[in-house]
């Protein structure tokens, strides 16, 4: 039922503007939505919620039991319970009950992306123990964007200065590689998490490369670029081809890891509960990557980042 | 089997219909993308609740070729145009990962015939 409008929000979650892709992945849900809710009860008769809808100029409303959210009764099912004849009806019956919700400890990206991927115009959300916290719409994040976008750029015009110039790759190494890539990855963006794996994966079938040993390096490189999204500020995932090796570098410019022992334990997690809702976060990442490897390293510590290295053996062709 | 003949049946609906035909020997059922990445083997079906691309991202790395959502679990629109950029087929049931777990593990040993879909299914929504 999407309108005929676009509902998609014009923000570009992979490219474009480091300062707004800074900004959309540091504020939080939490910081964007609202939290004066305008809810119904799930006996209350859908007469009863057209009224809530007309006197708020709302387009949907969570029903509710105390602070467990049941489900949500948006324009589209009055308009059914009003052709069925069942506006005398009870919310509860009428209801949307399979409700997508955001957690209010994700980044704004997940906001940003839920809307344009689902067909819902709001998006309920929910506290760390699944009590109904707030709701967020288009429009909530327009102006909560609009005026952080406002204050960064007044920051920035203040101190306009000269862009860094970009690092160049060392022209020797790569004069012998078979292939030398390198990728950027940034914090909660699991839009493009895994977008470096599916590129080490594809150029390693471009060089003939067993199936065997690229399913191996394409496990390694997953984790280890997954780790980089869960865990650090951001990082750069750096492969390298060459005599019968590949080099996965994943090298990230922080928290590090307190205990390098227990990351390395199958089960250890230091992810929240919204992470883990994703899949992810079930404590077998690193030792995953240290599996699919013929060599594995790993140096960190906390306040200066972590550098994981995984390299897979592969037979030269005699 | 192979992954055309899920479709029609285990009261699966084809999601995402563009995919490259395969042997299925066996399944995997989990919801948690790093142990799909340690333990799946390259002809499984996962059988999972996690529906977003990332599961997609996770097939397509490990070789699955297709991929069932349970419990009518709704399906975000850059995952199915995920899946079929990888040639991935894409079902969706309202039945629950032990049920379609247990009915495909019954065809794959030979213990009973593919279910049709018009067949009473037990369903919890």
């Amino acid at each position: 039922m999407r309108d005929s409008i676009s509902m998609d929000i014009p923000i570009n979650t992979e490219g474009g503007s480091r300062v707004v892709l800074d900004l959309i992945y540091s504020l939080k849900v939490r910081d964007v939505m609202t939290r004066q809710l305008i809810t119904a009860a799930p006996d209350s008769p859908m007469r009863e919620v057209q009224k809530l809808m007309r006197d708020n100029g709302i387009t949907g409303v969570p029903i509710v039991e105390g602070s467990r959210l049941l489900g949500i009764v948006s324009i589209g099912d009055l308009l059914l319970a009003l052709d069925d004849g069942r506006i005398s009806s009870s919310a509860e019956a009428c209801m949307s009950r399979s409700v997508v919700t955001l957690e209010e400890e994700m980044p704004l990206t997940f906001a940003i992306s839920y809307l344009n991927r689902y067909q819902f115009r709001r998006f309920p959300v929910l506290d760390k123990n699944g009590a109904l916290a707030g709701i967020i719409t288009a429009a909530d994040i327009i102006k909560t964007l609009l005026v952080a976008m406002n204050r960064e750029v007044e920051r920035l015009e203040a101190t306009i200065r000269a862009p860094a110039s970009p690092t160049v790759a060392n022209a020797s190494d790569e004069a012998e590689a078979a292939l030398s890539l390198s990728f950027n990855t940034y914090q909660f963006d699991f839009d493009n998490a895994g977008k470096a794996s599916a590129e080490l994966k594809k150029a390693l079938r471009n060089l003939k490369m067993d199936p065997t040993i690229i399913r191996r390096a394409a496990i390694a490189s997953y984790e280890l670029e997954l780790n980089q999204v869960i865990h650090s500020s951001g990082g750069v995932m750096e492969y390298i081809v060459r005599d019968g090796r590949i080099t996965i570098v994943a090298r990230d410019s922080g928290p590090g890891i307190a205990d390098v022992a227990a990351a390395l334990t199958e089960g250890f997690s230091t992810a929240n509960n919204w992470i883990r809702s994703l899949g992810f976060g079930a404590g077998l990442g690193l030792p995953n990557a240290k599996r699919a490897g013929d060599d594995f390293s790993l140096d960190s510590a906390p306040g200066r980042g972590t550098t994981v290295c995984v390299t897979i053996n592969y037979a030269l062709p005699a | 089997m192979k992954t055309s003949d899920l479709a029609g049946h285990f009261g699966l609906e084809t999601i995402q219909a563009e995919f490259t035909d395969a042997e299925i020997s066996a399944g995997y059922t989990s919801d948690l993308l790093s142990d799909v990445m340690g333990k799946a083997g390259d002809s499984d079906v996962l059988i999972t609740i996690q529906a977003h691309k990332n599961t997609v991202a996770v097939a397509g790395l490990v070789g699955i070729g297709s991929v069932i959502i349970c419990n009518a679990r709704p399906i975000p629109d850059d995952m199915i145009a995920s899946a079929r950029e990888e040639g991935i087929a894409l079902f969706r049931t309202p039945l629950s990962q032990f049920e379609v777990s247990g009915q495909l593990y019954a065809v794959l040993h030979g213990l009973s015939a593919i279910p049709r879909s018009d067949a009473p299914v037990a369903n919890r929504a």
